[in-house]
């Protein structure tokens, strides 16, 4: 490896590696603005100036300047920080001294650095620019006067997001940062740039003016409004969440997090069901937690297992699952299904279900077909990862399927399971090149019926997409608890009822929903009994309310698309009387007469493990040591004729808590067309 | 005899416009004569005879031509064609050489194209022109569709070499003059200056090798090889040979564009060419010898001075585009200085810091200073903004913004003091510099 020096301590760098990143690895921080390693150089700041030897006489841009053997870097010396002065003055001539009510305060790049390389005061004595406000949809609140114009959103925008919607107009002093016509921004992914944002131009709209960062409590935990289990720090107050960003996490979600995931979290505070409620006389009546169990209780013990039903929600933690699963499994019910959507997953090997390649791991894979998925709805942050490999050039994508705006360019082969048969014969472009690829994939959504899903692996079968050393046979899942409850086989045993049966008129006498509401429930005649966090669908039919926790208020488990499991930490308490979702099950046990056999969360877990080994490999992705697959095994009976849809259709409404929020609201109506933003 | 270049030695004979610049008038002026042979004697022979000419780039920097071309890959890769630009954004306040090129005599430069074109192996060449030349680039086009009919360029012409030749006219931002920036807004996108490394020879045009020249650079190309490099490395000194077009502008008797030996000396061109300074020599006040770019040299420095690179980048000024801005002692440096910052506040593309927020604020203390209004310790302060700028830029816009400004309180600092004084020596409430609320 080649050799540099770094204000005379030497480094060995990797080739290629620019003379910002080697400084780095001799453990010099180098000040910069526009350089954000996951995006391209712009060195437009000139903060990150060094001196190096051999070499002009001058300052170089770091960021930009490639490393070459031999080279001596200095970024100590009294041109370096003359120069680095320079640029800092520069900065702030025009830059308003609105730190006060910046919601940017605290964590503000500009600040930080200018502690370093500002000066005590002015020696600009003009007048300081002033640039208009631009409209940029309801997530990115701007004041454009403090734009230092780094172009990282513009850059993001394009690159990472795929939607050129932002960009850089006019020259000189007057250059503004604007979207299209003050449109607003359509990516699933913008609010990353108001994290990219080095100062306040662009900061969280929904959050505006509701903290500062230095007085909030920050919880690691994971996020849940998508199957990838994104890396999230939740930040709270009091027992408020106010907000949550992401975490870098590579082999997830890299630094990036999806609007759905970092806005939703008003609905945290709205619609909660903060006490039991038990309907009398039509009405629900607010009541103890001891009426509410009676209530529960009576009507279980009245009725016969094989008429009750439990159903499991899309935001579930594996541990109330695993209760559940325990409590009604010890009394005999085999009606039990964690998939509301119909999907036909949940027999067979593990493998079948599981996003095999791993989600660091699709870049490995040449071809890819995508089959009633839609990504940039069901994963944005996924989507983008797909984005970055097409447009390097390295993945060539087919889609059977809707024919959506993906954010890239791919052969569509189809609506429906027909051409999946059909593309094992077919000739065309994307037919020759998945037959010629090394690292074949194939992502199917998870709604898939068990047809479609026999088809799809018959087309996985016939490219090779299991093969030695790679499994690129990939189910993404849209609910944060659904591979979870299959690895606990939350489906129905023998003799048991789906959850589309289950909702059928007469299709059972009571019915649990363990925070499930993405189901029909005009039909059904059951005594329905809710436990979940949110006056949503389940709640709204509900003959008993059992409150519990939402996501940022339990420890819980989460299995994510990859089969990884990983660990959610409780940031603040359940609302009101609400209780952790286990500890309601586990009281329910007592009027039950049917104890179950755990008192605390580690006892819980400790059974858990024991009963499903694969729990206990915590942030393991199974799918890193490929395993093999009987693609054969997956799925049942015909296709049929049926155009496959993605199991995301409204992006921003696709949970309880994203319902509720207002935000979510907003940008739903807005990406339906419902609503119309003036840019004013 | 006038000048030291006599009529023989001309490479632009139809300069002034005075004959026909179609083909026929071209053919007659020793255009287009012998271009097959040249082509004949491979890319290598060219090169060599550029190199041993001396010719340095004519659009300021003054980097060796054969040199340049040099670095260009030897071997096309399959996918990575190679690309000749003309740089034909001339927009350097006071520069009008290259027009006079492209409206009088097109197919020199044509046939430049083809012949440096033919020696970088490149099947292809642009010719940006800028925004504001309308009849320039109608004059050139009609000559490069002769050209074609006349099957001297295009596929299958009777030089044996697949050329082709594409005008694209600009929108008129002095920053496209710059060679990345102008790739950059001919691929399409906004004019704003490449980060360097990578060189265009690298990866220039769509991302393939190309070599930018200006078009006085490729425009001699053809005579010198028709004349031998050793005619002309004859004119001139060591290291900065050759024949210039000098665009003379100010105060003198009789602008104008005039084709001289390098290294001819000031007095010598201004006396023979320009009917001497306004008022005689003794009204000399300061000459900006290369174009708005370069640092001023006042009037006891340019009487002595050659006209050539090394000389001039002696006093710290430079030859940049060879076109002479001649101020007499009616002059007010200082305003003029100011316009010229508002030129560089104006065409800053906005890019990187230094340049976008420096440029306008060294034009507002300046324009204070053409009133007086400034304070006497601004001047230090200007210096000190103007290095900030110079040097610390992606591309050279930020030091060409700088140099000016230099130039005037290098030689001319007292001026500005007196100005400031007699202000205040009107005025004597003034305190300080005057305060301005930021709203």
């Amino acid at each position: 490896m080649p050799k540099a020096k770094v204000n005379g301590v030497e480094v060995e760098f990797e080739p290629g590696m620019t003379v910002l990143q080697v400084a780095e690895l001799a453990g010099e921080e180098i000040p910069r603005f526009c350089y954000h390693e996951r995006l391209s150089i712009a060195g437009n700041c000139r903060m990150c100036l060094v001196e190096v030897k051999p070499g002009p006489p001058k300052p170089q841009a770091s960021c930009a300047l490639p490393a070459a053997e031999n080279q001596e870097i200095f970024t100590n010396t009294p041109m370096v920080k003359k120069a680095r002065e320079g640029v800092m003055e520069f900065l702030l001539i025009n830059h308003p001294l609105d730190c006060p009510i910046c919601d940017q305060g605290g964590e503000c790049d500009l600040q930080d650095q200018a502690m370093g390389y500002g000066r005590d005061d002015s020696r600009y004595a003009e007048n300081k620019r002033a640039v208009e406000e631009k409209h940029m949809g309801p997530l990115i609140k701007t004041v454009m006067t403090r734009c230092i114009q780094c172009t990282r959103c513009v850059r993001f925008i394009t690159e990472v997001a795929g939607v050129p919607e932002i960009g850089l107009i006019s020259r000189g002093e007057d250059v503004e940062i604007t979207t299209y016509l003050g449109a607003a921004v359509t990516s699933e992914l913008s609010g990353n740039v108001n994290d990219l944002c080095p100062v306040g131009a662009l900061t969280h709209r929904p959050w505006a003016f509701n903290y500062r960062p230095w007085e909030l409590k920050k919880t690691q935990s994971i996020d849940v409004m998508d199957a990838l289990g994104s890396a999230i720090r939740v930040d709270s107050r009091g027992a408020q969440v106010l907000r949550v960003l992401p975490r870098i996490n590579d082999d997830i979600n890299e630094e990036w997090l999806s609007d759905k995931s970092r806005y939703a979290v008003d609905g945290l505070s709205r619609q909660r069901l903060d006490r039991p409620m038990v309907k009398v006389g039509g009405k629900l009546k607010p009541a103890t937690w001891g009426e509410a169990f009676a209530a529960v209780a009576g009507k279980i013990k009245a009725t016969s297992p094989d008429r009750i039903g439990v159903i499991a929600g899309d935001l579930q933690d594996a541990e109330s699952m695993k209760a559940a699963l325990d409590l009604f499994g010890g009394l005999g019910v085999t009606s039990l299904d964690c998939r509301q959507d119909g999907s036909g997953l949940g027999q067979g090997a593990r493998e079948s279900w599981l996003f095999n390649s791993t989600i660091a791991g699709i870049e490995q894979a040449d071809v890819l077909l995508l089959v009633g998925t839609n990504p940039r709805l069901e994963a944005p942050v996924l989507n983008a990862r797909l984005r970055r490999q097409w447009l390097a050039g390295k993945l060539t994508i087919g889609v059977i399927g809707e024919q959506a705006d993906l954010t890239y360019a791919y052969e569509y082969l189809g609506a429906g399971a027909a051409s999946l048969n059909g593309l094992a014969k077919s000739r065309s472009r994307f037919a020759e090149a998945f037959k010629a690829a090394a690292n074949p994939a194939v992502i199917v959504g998870a709604n898939a019926s068990a047809g479609a899903l026999k088809a799809a692996a018959a087309v996985a079968k016939t490219y090779g997409v299991v093969r030695d050393g790679w499994n690129g046979w990939n189910v993404l899942h849209s609910a944060a608890a659904r591979v979870g409850g299959l690895d606990l086989g939350f489906v129905p045993k023998a003799g048991g009822k789906s959850a589309a049966d289950l909702t059928a008129k007469g299709g059972a006498d009571v019915l649990f929903l363990l925070g499930a509401d993405e189901l029909d429930l005009s039909k059904t005649d059951a005594f329905v009994v809710y436990l979940g966090t949110h006056g949503d669908a389940g709640a709204h039919r509900a003959d008993v309310i059992l409150p519990g926790a939402a996501y940022t208020e339990k420890n819980g488990l989460y299995v994510n698309t990859e089969g990884r499991v990983q660990m959610a930490e409780r940031a603040v308490f359940p609302k009101g009387e609400a209780r952790e979702d286990w500890a309601i099950l586990r009281a329910l046990s007592e009027h039950l007469d049917a104890k179950l056999p755990y008192d605390s969360l580690e006892q819980l877990r400790a059974k858990l493990f024991a009963d499903h080994p694969t729990f206990g490999q915590i942030d393991h992705a199974p799918g890193s040591i490929p395993a093999g697959l009987d693609l054969g095994t997956i799925g049942a009976g015909e296709g049929g004729e049926a155009p496959l849809t993605s199991a995301v259709k409204a992006f921003h409404l696709t949970n309880p808590i994203a319902r509720a929020s207002v935000t979510m609201a907003e940008c739903a109506a807005l990406a339906s067309g419902a609503a119309r933003h003036a840019a004013e | 005899m006038v000048g030291i270049l006599e009529d023989k030695d001309r490479i632009f004979l139809n300069l002034y416009g005075l004959q026909d610049w179609g083909l026929e008038g071209a053919r007659k002026r020793g255009c287009w004569n012998a271009t097959k042979a040249m082509l004949d004697a491979g890319p290598d022979w060219i090169i060599t005879n550029v190199k041993n000419s001396g010719l340095r780039g004519r659009g300021g920097a003054g980097f060796g031509t054969g040199l340049k071309w040099s670095f260009m890959p030897k071997e096309v890769k399959e996918g990575r064609p190679h690309y000749l630009v003309v740089n034909a954004d001339e927009s350097e306040p006071g520069t009008c050489k290259d027009r006079e090129i492209m409206r009088h005599d097109p197919h020199l430069l044509i046939e430049g194209c083809l012949i440096a074109s033919f020696a970088m192996q490149a099947h292809a060449c642009y010719i940006y022109i800028r925004g504001e030349y309308v009849r320039e680039r109608e004059v050139l086009e009609a000559a490069i569709k002769q050209a074609y009919e006349a099957k001297l360029i295009g596929r299958n012409n009777v030089h044996g070499w697949d050329f082709d030749l594409f005008v694209h006219h600009g929108g008129g931002a002095y920053i496209c003059g710059e060679e990345t920036a102008l790739l950059e807004s001919l691929e399409g996108k906004k004019g704003q200056p490449r980060l360097k490394p990578p060189f265009p020879a690298g990866a220039g045009l769509y991302g393939c090798p190309t070599t930018v020249n200006n078009v006085e650079s490729i425009a001699v190309v053809g005579t010198i090889l028709r004349r031998g490099a050793e005619w002309f490395a004859g004119f001139g000194r060591p290291n900065n040979t050759g024949t210039k077009l000098f665009c003379v502008s100010g105060h003198v008797n009789k602008p104008c564009n005039v084709e001289e030996a390098m290294s001819i000396p000031f007095r010598q061109l201004i006396d023979d060419h320009c009917g001497g300074i306004r008022g005689g020599w003794g009204n000399l006040k300061a000459v900006i010898p290369g174009g708005s770019s370069v640092r001023m040299i006042p009037a006891h420095e340019a009487e002595e001075v050659l006209m050539d690179f090394d000389a001039l980048s002696a006093l710290k000024s430079g030859l940049g585009t060879a076109a002479v801005i001649v101020m007499d002692k009616d002059t007010d440096l200082i305003k003029a200085i100011a316009r010229l910052a508002y030129f560089y506040k104006h065409e800053s593309c906005g890019q990187c810091t230094p340049c976008r927020e420096g440029t306008g604020w060294m034009w507002r203390v300046m324009e204070r200073m053409v009133t007086g209004e400034a304070d006497p310790k601004e001047i230090d302060t200007l210096l000190d903004v103007a290095s900030q700028v110079e040097g610390h830029t992606i591309c050279a816009l930020g030091d060409a913004a700088a140099w000016p400004i230099q130039g005037l309180f290098r030689h001319f600092r007292h001026e500005v003091e007196d100005r400031i004084s007699l202000y205040r020596a009107n005025r004597p409430h003034v305190q300080g510099a005057k305060l301005v609320a930021a709203e």
